[in-house]
Order: structure tokens, then C-alpha cells, then sequence
């Protein structure tokens, strides 16, 4: 019994595929997704979506969007997703960097320009955070980060 | 006919015209391909997004859940949001989208407004004398999301202001490099068979088969999502145009280029045989002369 998984950021499908159960960060706390769960639609929190099939675990970066479930598919739309092995980790560092000299510089004016900063950093921030805590093989059960 | 001389001009400047459109068709060409990339990257999320969106609109009790989904009773003015180029010399492609426009809404039952997307859309119905209430001309060649939001954040404004009862989209739908079609979606309230392009996936599966729940408050995360993505689908609608645009310049440019060099060919021929003519001319006012000389 498996429930398909579609995990699709603005710019491409980050994943595709049957899994036996999804966990999602949702605004309320965790969810763990199985096959013929009731719908839901929830919004996500900056953190980590976990997939497992076949007793093996992926595990992917999400900062914020909407998870539909439905009985036999869950849709996650995320601002931005990777699958945690595929992070760049020295691109998140030089982006966190170049954002937060930024903030240093005083808080920009235009309300969208700070939005967009803030953003940035804490998508790298994230991205940093789940590296560190997840890449390869350790699997600490996933709690907030 | 005209004198060797202007048939020589013609020539020159006919050349220089292919030069100028065979350079335009390279532009476009490299142009074009970054759109399809870009087009093609947010087609999943825009689709899934819009399902979702219709999945919410299929809730039981619409009407309540949330005011950009409910149909008003009295429809007194709509309004269209009308995608187009910033730039011509891309064959039908503006004219195209403007003729739409006017076929589907001249005879609209209550008054249109409009809001241009596109320097040339927006000269055209100024032209026609159609009320433009807003103008987003010379958008990024590549625009990010954040770039066009604005223009979704003006029609839900509108929208909830009650300025206007319902809002449509026409754009230019991407299929193919010879194949773009002009297209009419309704944007709000959300229809629940849309005349859109963005299909449902086939019944990959069969919609909701019971209440959602919500997390966090219902209303909470609707006001959140469906603003946000009635502005995704703005977003991508302009995509779509832009690689359309790009397309339909590409395609134009090939033809003026090729017509340029049959033009040529054309002309090359006949100015040949002016001075073929203008030669024989010469040579026979030699002989002549130097018969009447031998004759004396």
C-alpha cells in the first residue's frame, strides 16, 4: 500500500514517486501522511519533508508553501524544495554571508527588498541546518529546525 | 523600367534588410529557447497549484469559504487582464491577442476595464478607446515571480474592492515553435471548469471525496494560498506569452529573410538584363558608327 508524493517547487519537480508514508512540516507541527489519509490542506513551515519507501529515507528541504492531501496523493508546494543531498552547501553559506552583510548595512527601506532578504537567509539557513543535521546516513528523528 | 543605378540601390538596400531580420531571427532564436526553459520549469507548480485551487473551489458550500471564490449575484463590471509584447516585429503575434480580445469582449454584457501587460497591447487598446485602469509595460526579458505579482495583487484588489465582479486573463498559450494560441481564462472568481488551458492530469485522481481539514484556521490559510495563487497563474500566463512572442518573432523574422533573398534573386535578374540590354545598346551604336565611317 503506498501513496503517491508529488514534491514540486516553483521552478521544478523536486519528486516524484509511491512512498509508504510522508512527513510534513506542518503550520500546526508534524504530519505523518499515510496512504488513505483524510483530506487536508495545510500550509508548511521552513523545514524538512521526509519520504520513506521501501525502508529507505529522503529527505528534502521546504521553505514554507502548501501540502494538499488527499486519500491516495499528497502535492507538496514548496517556495523552494531539494532533496538534502543535492544542497549546495557552500552556495547556502555564501548566500547566508551576502545576506546577512546586507542586514548589517541597516534594514532596507522598501518593505518587498526586506521580505526577499529575510527570505534568503532563512532559506540558507535552513538549507545549512539540514546538512549538517541529516546528509549522510544519520538519521536523528526530524525535529523542529 | 528603372536605370541600372536605382535597381542597384534596391538591391543594396534589400540586402541590408535581410541582414537586419536574419540577426533579429538569431536573437529571438537564442531568446526563445530561454523561455521554453523558463515556461517549461514553472508549468508543474502553476498546474498542480491551479488543481489545488479547484479542489478548493469544489468544497462543499463555496460560497462561504472565501470571497475570491464566490460568484456575485450581480455582475455590473469585469475586468481583463490582457498580456501582449512590449515590442512589434513579431509577425500577428500583438495583433493577434487585441483581435481576441475585441471578438471576445466588444460585445461583453456589462463594461470592461482592462489592465495592459505590454507596451504594444496597451497602444492598441488606447487606440480602440477601451478603459486601460492599469499598465505594466517594459517587464524584465526574464521576469521573476516577484516581478509580476503586482499585477495579480491589482486584480484580487480590484476584486475585493468590488470595483469589479469578475476577472478574466488573455494571453498567448506556448504549444509548439509554429503553434501559439491566444486564450481567455476566467481568474475570478475560480471557475470550476475553466476555460483555461492547464488542464487537469487525466484523473490521476478523483478529486476530494470529502471535506478538507485545515491547518492551520480555514480562513487563515485561504487567505494565504488563493490570492497568492490567482498571482502564480498571472505569472505563468506571462511565460507563456513571452516564449509565445519570442516564437512568433522568430517565425516572422525567418520569413521576411527568406522572402529579402528571393527579392533579391528577383531583382538581381532584372537588373541584369538592363545592362545586358544597355551594353548591346553600346555596342550597337559602335558598329553603327564604324560602319558609317567605313562607308565613307
Amino acid at each position: 500500500m503506498t501513496i503517491r508524493c508529488e514534491i514540486v517547487s516553483q521552478d521544478r519537480t523536486v519528486f516524484e514517486g509511491d512512498v509508504d508514508i510522508v512527513v510534513l512540516p506542518g503550520a500546526d507541527g508534524e504530519m505523518g501522511i499515510l496512504p488513505k489519509h483524510s483530506p487536508v490542506l495545510t500550509t508548511l513551515k521552513y523545514g524538512i519533508v521526509k519520504i520513506r519507501r521501501g525502508g529507505k529515507e529522503e529527505l528534502f528541504t521546504v521553505a514554507g508553501g502548501v501540502a494538499e492531501v488527499q486519500p491516495d496523493i499528497v502535492t507538496v508546494l514548496a517556495d523552494a524544495a531539494e532533496n538534502i543531498e543535492e544542497i549546495d552547501v557552500e552556495r547556502a553559506e555564501a548566500a547566508r554571508k551576502r545576506a546577512e552583510e546586507v542586514l548589517a548595512k541597516g534594514v532596507p527601506a522598501d518593505t518587498d527588498a526586506y521580505l526577499a532578504i529575510e527570505a534568503a537567509l532563512r532559506r540558507s539557513n535552513l538549507r545549512i541546518d539540514a546538512v549538517r543535521r541529516y546528509r549522510r546516513g544519520s538519521r536523528i528523528p526530524t525535529s523542529e529546525s | 523600367m528603372a536605370s541600372a543605378r536605382e535597381m542597384r540601390l534596391r538591391i543594396r538596400s534589400v540586402k541590408n534588410i535581410s541582414q537586419v531580420t536574419r540577426a533579429l531571427e538569431t536573437v529571438s532564436a537564442s531568446k526563445v529557447r530561454k523561455a521554453i526553459a523558463a515556461v517549461t520549469a514553472t508549468r508543474p507548480y502553476a498546474t498542480k497549484a491551479w488543481q489545488v485551487l479547484k479542489h478548493v473551489a469544489q468544497q462543499p458550500g463555496r460560497e462561504s469559504l472565501h470571497p475570491l471564490l464566490a460568484e456575485r449575484a450581480n455582475v455590473n463590471n469585469a475586468l481583463v487582464v490582457v498580456i501582449t509584447g512590449d515590442r512589434g516585429l513579431a509577425g500577428a503575434y500583438n495583433s493577434n491577442v487585441i483581435r481576441f480580445v475585441a471578438s471576445r469582449f466588444d460585445n461583453h454584457p456589462v463594461p470592461v476595464k482592462y489592465i495592459a501587460v505590454g507596451r504594444k497591447g496597451r497602444d492598441l487598446l488606447i487606440r480602440r478607446r477601451k478603459n486601460v485602469i492599469a499598465d505594466f509595460s517594459n517587464l524584465p526579458p526574464a521576469p521573476a515571480f516577484a516581478d509580476v505579482s503586482a499585477i495579480g495583487r491589482l486584480a484580487v484588489d480590484e476584486f475585493m474592492k468590488g470595483e469589479v465582479d469578475e476577472v478574466y486573463l488573455v494571453y498567448t498559450d506556448f504549444v509548439n515553435m509554429a503553434r501559439q494560441v491566444t486564450t481567455v481564462k476566467k481568474l475570478l472568481p475560480l471557475e470550476l471548469v475553466g476555460e483555461g488551458l492547464v488542464e487537469d492530469f487525466g484523473g490521476q485522481h478523483n478529486g476530494p471525496q470529502a471535506a478538507y481539514e485545515y491547518e492551520p484556521e480555514m480562513n487563515e490559510i485561504l487567505d494565504e494560498i488563493i490570492p497568492r495563487f490567482t498571482a502564480l497563474q498571472v505569472y505563468q500566463a506571462v511565460l507563456e506569452s513571452l516564449a509565445s512572442e519570442h516564437a512568433a518573432r522568430m517565425i516572422a523574422m525567418r520569413n521576411a529573410t527568406d522572402n529579402a533573398k528571393e527579392l533579391v534573386g528577383e531583382l538581381q535578374l532584372a537588373y541584369n538584363k538592363i545592362r545586358q540590354q544597355t551594353i548591346t545598346n553600346d555596342i550597337l551604336d559602335i558598329v553603327g558608327g564604324a560602319e558609317a565611317l567605313a562607308a565613307k
